[in-house]
């Protein structure tokens, strides 16, 4: 396969004054990031940090009442409280040791933003967060939190004023700052190489998991189900079983409301291939190519792209991904939280609401796991406009 | 044959003179306006004109521009529209047609059919900052066979060895960016351009031209020998919403 692509998918589709740091984070990416010295320091922060491996739960109310084994992959029990720190820790580190000093990150939901000025204040780096206005607003919990880690945050007013708008800021300002400056990009998006760079870092999810289903119930799962935004948490959990076939790996996309007029966010199963932000990808768009505004309960799904690597798993196969709307969602999210006992983020609450809706497609006795990417204590305003409590 | 575009720089240079490349999204001030501006520039003495092709995200672009930009795009303008609209008025200009824009739109529309119809519509060549020489094949072979250059962008961190594989491959003329940055009106040049637009002017046969940051004609004095021709995109947009005319602009740089 050609450098950088998945196939069709991938590239690098950036203006020449980004392409000197992309080589130079392409060089890092082969020498450093793979070094043992490396990725011992890297696991030993996980460990002690991030609090990994984080377990794989098995649901003993739900699983009695589905007839099959329903595990959780507990990404919401790691420092906070989201997979996405497993990738800013590993991108600060690699900041750290390219001699740069500012890690420069932007967000919608906030969790990344959250995730990028922890790792940076916890490895003594400066952080610059890009944020959509609108999101500002929605999200002003995680804006807090960003400014008690020390971060700045920057509120974007251009365009939708949301992620993909927070996304072209950050770009902006990488082409700039270039120097000192170190972009964390969220999720498997973006240009080469940061599709396989954050899914290296998140397969941290992934390996932990078959080595947990292996010593829990002796064999590999059945089935691997995961959120997919841009798809930084089903990449993670998918990497390492995409050579065992047996294995049926499943992206959750957003549906959105389903309304008339309503936007969406499922671009692997609704959009058509693009290039944005830096990668040909599948992309929600116009048929003159403008991009589309996208919309989901879950603000961490609300992205009108998507992770290169997955439109390529769903082209070859070897992935299947569908959908889940609002209202599905947010009903699984009730059940976890009244069935047991864990509040779950909107994002993952997709993930699960496809296992509950399917379950008489799936055989009994077999055994299940769905990300859980992340805690629902973020989402607690949202849930409460919306479900009345 | 040389291109179009190259002539139209030399010619300039022969009359003693930089080339002037002004650029506006189409479709700003207004959908008719816009073409009015054209001619108007035109008429004025622009050597080239380039037409930015509207784009929802425009990662390359500062404040002024991306505003322009979405504003076009709510009046509905497709890059359709802007060849359309070329193709009416094909040989009625005496500039260089250029068209600018990201690669998405251009991709919608089918790379080969964008070349043929373009040419039909008298575009001379084609600006695409999200197309580094890495990613370049596809579209260079498909501007290449309808007769259209493929204009590359390098800046003040381009390597000897990325300036060479750019000029390589290039024609009409090369675009250097004079700032790491975003397009829009800057007070100052960077020092360092000076030494860099040499090393360029070095490296490229074809003409170069300098944008991005461009304000007052007076930034030009510093840079020496300097390039072939200037681009200035924001400018103009300020310079058009205060309420002046496309002559009055390029008289001021002329």
């Amino acid at each position: 396969m050609r450098k950088g692509y998945f196939g069709e998918f991938g590239g690098q589709f950036v203006p020449e004054l980004l392409m000197p740091p992309l080589k130079e984070l392409e060089d890092a990416y082969r020498t450093i990031a793979r070094s043992k010295p490396f990725l011992t320091e890297f696991g030993q922060i996980l460990a002690e940090y991030v609090g990994r491996s984080t377990p794989l739960y098995r649901c003993p109310n739900l699983s009695a009442e589905l007839g099959f084994n329903l595990y959780l992959k507990r990404e919401d029990l790691a420092h906070t409280g989201a997979h996405k720190i497993n990738n800013t820790i590993g991108q600060a580190l690699l900041t750290r040791h390219m001699g740069k000093r500012v890690l420069l990150a932007e967000t919608g939901a906030g969790q990344h933003g959250v995730a990028s000025a922890t790792a940076a204040a916890m490895l003594g780096l400066s952080c610059i967060v890009y944020m959509g206005a609108t999101d500002v607003v929605r999200q002003a919990h995680n804006v807090q939190r960003m400014r008690l880690l020390g971060a700045e945050v920057r509120p974007v007013e251009s365009g939708t004023k949301t992620l993909k708008d927070a996304i072209n800021a950050a770009l902006r300002h990488w082409i700039a700052e270039q120097a000192d400056t170190h972009y964390c990009i969220g999720s498997v998006v973006g240009p080469a190489p940061f599709p396989e760079l954050v899914r290296d870092f998140q397969s941290v999810i992934g390996h932990e998991c078959r080595q947990q289903c292996v010593e829990r119930f002796g064999t590999l799962p059945d089935l691997v189900v995961a959120c997919v935004g841009g798809g930084s948490n089903a990449m993670g959990i998918f990497h390492p079983f995409v050579e065992d076939r047996e294995v049926r790996l499943v992206g959750v996309e957003a549906a959105g409301t389903g309304q008339p007029g309503c936007y969406h966010s499922a671009s692997v199963t609704q959009g058509t291939p693009g290039v944005l932000h830096g990668t040909r990808t599948r992309l929600l768009q116009t048929a003159d190519g403008q991009i589309l505004p996208s919309h989901s309960v879950a603000p961490g799904l609300d992205y009108p792209g998507v992770g290169p690597e997955h439109s390529w798993l769903d082209a070859s196969g070897r992935a299947e991904y569908v959908t889940v709307n609002d209202t599905q969602a947010l009903a699984a999210f009730q059940v976890l939280c009244r069935r047991e006992g864990i509040i779950p983020a909107l994002e993952s609450s997709h993930a699960l609401a496809y296992v509950l809706e399917n379950r008489d497609a799936i055989e009994p006795g077999s055994n299940v796991v769905v990300n859980l990417s992340g805690r629902g204590d973020k989402d607690l305003g949202i849930v409460a406009e919306v479900l009345g409590v | 044959m040389p291109s179009k575009l190259t002539q139209r720089i030399r010619e300039a240079q022969a009359a003693g003179r930089k080339a002037l490349i002004p650029y506006l999204p189409a479709g700003f001030p207004g959908l008719d306006q816009f073409w009015d501006a054209v001619a108007d520039l035109d008429r004025a003495g622009a050597d080239i004109i380039e037409i930015g092709v509207p784009f929802s995200d425009p990662v390359a672009d500062g404040p002024t521009v991306e505003q322009a930009a979405l504003e076009c795009l709510e009046r509905g303008v497709t890059l359709k529209w802007i060849l359309q609209e070329l193709e009416k008025r094909a040989g009625q200009f005496q500039a260089g047609i250029v068209l600018m824009g990201y690669l998405n739109p251009f991709l919608q529309y089918g790379l080969d059919a964008f070349a043929r119809d373009a040419a039909r519509a008298g575009v001379s060549g084609v600006i695409i900052p999200d197309v580094p020489h890495e990613e370049s094949a596809d579209i260079r072979a498909a501007l290449t066979a309808h007769g259209l250059d493929l204009i590359p962008l390098v800046g003040l961190n381009t390597s000897p060895a990325r300036l060479a594989l750019y000029a390589k491959d290039a024609t009409g003329f090369a675009y250097f960016v004079s700032v790491l940055g975003v397009t829009g009106e800057r007070a100052a040049l960077p020092g360092a351009i000076r030494d860099k637009l040499a090393e360029a002017k070095r490296t490229f046969s074809v003409p170069l031209a300098l944008g991005f940051g461009l304000k007052t004609p007076d930034q030009l004095a510093a840079l020496g020998e300097g390039p072939d021709a200037v681009v200035f995109g924001s400018a103009l947009i300020t310079h058009l919403r205060a309420g002046g005319t496309p002559a009055q602009f390029l008289a001021a740089w002329r």
